[in-house]
């Protein structure tokens, strides 16, 4: 049965569905969830981007090696330091049949500026400026160097199709973050896959667009299925025994178990997550004192850690900045040294520790609570007694709000691909009025780091922002801001025969219309 | 009897108002439903915006009283994640988890009544002792174990079974899909079905052993032998059933428990029934649907117990139902 399955997925499957008959390429996906919404700008958040780049196209979009890559937009210039020109690809077309002008990306941007998740990433851009049907300005507030970073967010929405009134009256265009919108259940982008069966929390069906523009694409798969298994252990079975094609993540305890079997391959690659701890300076008298910082850096091994509970699935990091980010700073190395933590700690004068208490969600990153656990027991090792507990995230969210705990874990994933990102939202000053440092549980504050970090958003020069940045990432560094631990790596499983490693990248958008499927 | 109906549907009111209010009043304690409506680097001001558009900062009595006007309108709530009433959600969810519930409770009832007379007729056989022995792992292993064990030895090991999901369902009408029309769904049905009958199987099986061994010591059944009835007439028609009262009393709470176990089964194999989406509500902090999953599953319980009273009645004409509502 197992072969016959193959063999039927790879000449007609849907034939026996009774579906269209030129569907002879298709591919099963099994992620671990599927995107809460058809409306590309509902959430901001990796299934919505993963959905995004299989229904829409970006202006721009990302390369495995972190460059930009022309989509939508054929070429760009700076034109003033707050203006740059965009000039569009003709001939492409909505999968409702509209044409693409200027005039939707105008659209799309003022969507965007409504949307209460992606409106942060738009704060600094004011305008589109339409030139012509095929030419528009994109302005922002100031000098920003973020410019192309942000144009991969922009993936133009068919505004004929989404203007006018649904049957009972409300607008085709609203923007619903609960709720009904005729906009979270149609869709029509210009993408390479257009929806054309979902069933929430069970499955979407993706079928090949016969109008895709993009002829050049080797991509060659007609049917895309993408079921979420939430379970670890079952989306692994359901690959081993070829009931899909595809999946991801796949967990660390499976990682040989795929890369081994027959059949199968493994694709891992770094990722850019950052796994952290900070230590609360309002909370503890102590965690003021930079040395008493440092010492904890000394103190946790964070190599073992990836070694032992991340079975070699992370990379260690000693800043927030993966490598390939501007702000990466090579010469930052690893800290571990229980001796020099424990010299650092008598030089401050806690020579005899302290007790404090440390909080970490159980099902939000990999490992979490083993990690937390592993450095609750390093601590130890330096006098430094932990009240460790652990909990689901639904609850340690709100009390990471409250900063609840003298040391709490979270994990970052700059929205910006862009170093400054993550200093904005984990180490910088709080500040209500900004939204700087919200997710500071720290209360770390150097007003040098924070003038670093606004300089380096108006600097246009990518080797002087590049020098800031990393100058940045060199003060946090040495003073001890906080504990960095590790950046979660990605793995992908896939049948052999998908060629799934050109289409993969850190952000983890896989670019499904370039899927080449060799069987 | 009518009186008798009457009190159970005012019963069946009053649990589902209490459930409806341990579910309200424990929501606070599920975590933040706003987190899981927005991406991580939403500003506080646009999430307070948003907690107040959902209602979320008003008191408890008044979410609460605003909750159950709605629910006499038969508006439990709209499932955040879902987008639609979450009572809709539920009802389009219930045909597979019943469909499954109806798959283990066929499976163990074919299965628990021939092994349980067996065992009781022929208890020193081998076979019998091989059967008991079993029961007890059947017991102890938990069901999302045995469910991931059957996936690896069927799926992936020989490749019989599919390892996830539905597969190709027949529409019937309305919200149900059945997986009792094709070779496809059948396929995709048989090891869940088993997953979850392997809790309760062995129970049944030790239950009528233990209930069908005392029978047979009885008078009636000496009787019956001494009259030289065909000792299959004796075990299957007399003894049976007279064994079967009890099983039956315990069989229509363990339906009810068997709907609480299929959040393993569904979660394991990923089966799109309620079980699995109670589930990922409760991780997504969901809480109308939250809420309205423990209202039906309290009527359902309700429900099953007032059926099992009735059959009760029919197997045991001594019963009277009056006595059993008061």
């Amino acid at each position: 049965m197992n072969t016959f399955i193959r063999i039927a997925a790879a000449s007609a499957m849907t034939v026996a569905l009774g579906a269209a008959a030129h569907a002879d390429i298709s591919v099963k996906v099994a992620y671990d969830a599927d995107p809460v919404s058809l409306d590309p700008h509902e959430q901001l958040s990796g299934g919505t981007l993963q959905l995004s780049h299989m229904v829409f196209d970006p202006l721009v979009r990302w390369t495995p090696d972190f460059q930009f890559e022309p989509r939508l937009a054929e070429s760009w210039e700076q034109i003033d330091p707050t203006t740059t020109r965009f000039h569009m690809r003709d001939g492409v077309t909505f999968h409702s049949g509209n044409a693409l002008t200027a005039a939707d990306v105008d659209w799309t941007f003022d969507r965007l500026k409504e949307s209460p998740d992606f409106k942060g990433v738009f704060s600094v851009f004011t305008d589109v400026k339409v030139i012509d049907d095929y030419t528009f300005d994109l302005i922002t507030s100031e000098p920003y160097p973020l410019v192309l970073h942000t144009a991969t967010y922009i993936f133009p929405m068919d505004s004929a199709f989404y203007t006018g009134t649904t049957d009972d009256g409300k607008d085709k265009a609203e923007l619903v973050k609960h709720g009904d919108s005729f906009a979270s259940r149609n869709v029509s982008g210009t993408g390479p896959y257009v929806v054309s069966e979902r069933e929430q929390g069970v499955k979407v069906v993706f079928d090949r667009f016969d109008g895709y523009w993009d002829t050049a694409s080797k991509g060659n798969v007609d049917q895309i299925v993408l079921t979420p298994i939430k379970e670890d252990p079952t989306r692994v079975a359901a690959l081993l025994a070829g009931d899909v094609d595809f999946i991801a993540p796949v967990p660390p305890t499976d990682l040989a178990r795929v890369d081994e079997s027959e059949g199968t391959d493994l694709i891992t690659m770094a990722g850019t997550r950052i796994i952290t701890f900070q230590m609360n300076q309002e909370r503890v008298e102590a965690f003021k004192d930079a040395r008493v910082r440092k010492a904890i850096d000394y103190a946790v091994n964070n190599a073992g850690i990836v070694d032992r509970i991340m079975r070699g699935f992370g990379t260690v990091g000693a800043q927030a900045s993966p490598a390939g980010y501007l702000g990466h700073d090579a010469a930052l190395t690893p800290r571990f040294d229980v001796e020099m933590a424990k010299s650092l700690m008598a030089d401050a004068g806690y020579a005899d520790g302290f007790e404090i208490t440390m909080m970490a969600p159980n099902n939000r990153y990999v490992n979490d609570d083993k990690i937390a656990q592993a450095v609750a027991s390093m601590l130890s090792k330096i006098n430094i007694k932990v009240d460790l507990q652990t909990m689901p995230k639904a609850q340690y969210w709100p009390k990471f709000d409250e900063r609840a705990a003298d040391m709490m874990m979270i994990g970052w994933h700059a929205d910006t691909e862009d170093s400054a990102n993550f200093h904005q939202f984990l180490t910088a000053c709080p500040d209500d009025a900004t939204g700087n440092g919200q997710y500071n549980s720290g209360n770390y504050c150097n007003p040098e780091a924070d003038a670093l970090m606004l300089a380096s958003n108006t600097e246009v020069d990518p080797a002087k922002r590049a020098a800031m940045l990393q100058k940045l990432e060199g003060i946090l560094y040495e003073e001890a801001a906080f504990i960095p631990l590790h950046w979660q790596n990605l793995a992908w499983g896939a049948r052999s025969g998908v060629d799934a490693a050109p289409i993969l990248n850190a952000m983890d958008f896989p670019y499904f219309g370039d899927l080449v499927v060799s069987e | 009897m009518l009186a008798y109906l009457v009190k159970r549907i005012f019963q069946a009111i009053g649990v589902m108002f209490v459930i409806s209010l341990i579910g309200f009043a424990i929501q606070d304690n599920l975590g933040d439903p706003l987190r899981e409506l927005v991406g991580q680097s939403v500003t506080e001001e646009v999430r307070q915006e948003l907690r107040e558009e959902l209602g979320l900062n008003d008191s408890f009595t008044k979410q609460y009283t605003r909750f159950l006007g709605n629910a006499l309108h038969g508006d439990l709530g709209t499932s955040y994640f879902f987008k639609e009433p979450a009572l809709d959600v539920i009802l389009k969810k219930l045909p597979a988890t019943l469909e499954l519930v109806f798959g283990a409770t066929l499976i163990i009832v074919c299965l628990s009544v021939p092994l349980g007379v067996m065992t009781a007729i022929r208890p020193n056989a081998i076979l019998s002792k091989f059967i008991m022995g079993a029961s007890i792992i059947g017991i102890s292993i938990p069901v999302f174990l045995t469910a991931i064990l059957m996936i690896y030895v069927f799926s992936v090991g020989y490749g019989w079974l599919p390892s996830f999901g539905r597969g190709d369902v027949v529409h019937v009408f309305g919200d149900w899909d059945t997986n009792f029309a094709n070779v496809d769904g059948l396929r995709h049905i048989i090891m869940p079905s088993f997953a979850l009958a392997s809790i309760m199987l062995p129970l049944f099986v030790r239950l009528i052993r233990a209930e069908m061994m005392e029978v047979l010591q009885s008078e009636y059944v000496k009787y019956a032998r001494a009259k030289g009835i065909r000792p299959w007439r004796i075990y299957f028609v007399h003894a049976l059933k007279n064994t079967l009262l009890p099983v039956i009393t315990v069989g229509g709470v363990q339906i009810g428990t068997m709907v609480a176990y299929t959040i393993l089964t569904e979660t394991v194999f990923q089966w799109p029934g309620m079980g699995f989406m109670f589930l990922e509500a409760v991780n997504r902090v969901d809480t109308p649907l939250i809420v309205a999953y423990l209202i039906v599953v309290g009527f359902i319980f309700v429900v099953t117990n007032t059926v099992v009273d009735l059959i009760y009645g029919l197997v045991n004409p001594t019963v009277k139902l009056a006595r059993l509502g008061a």
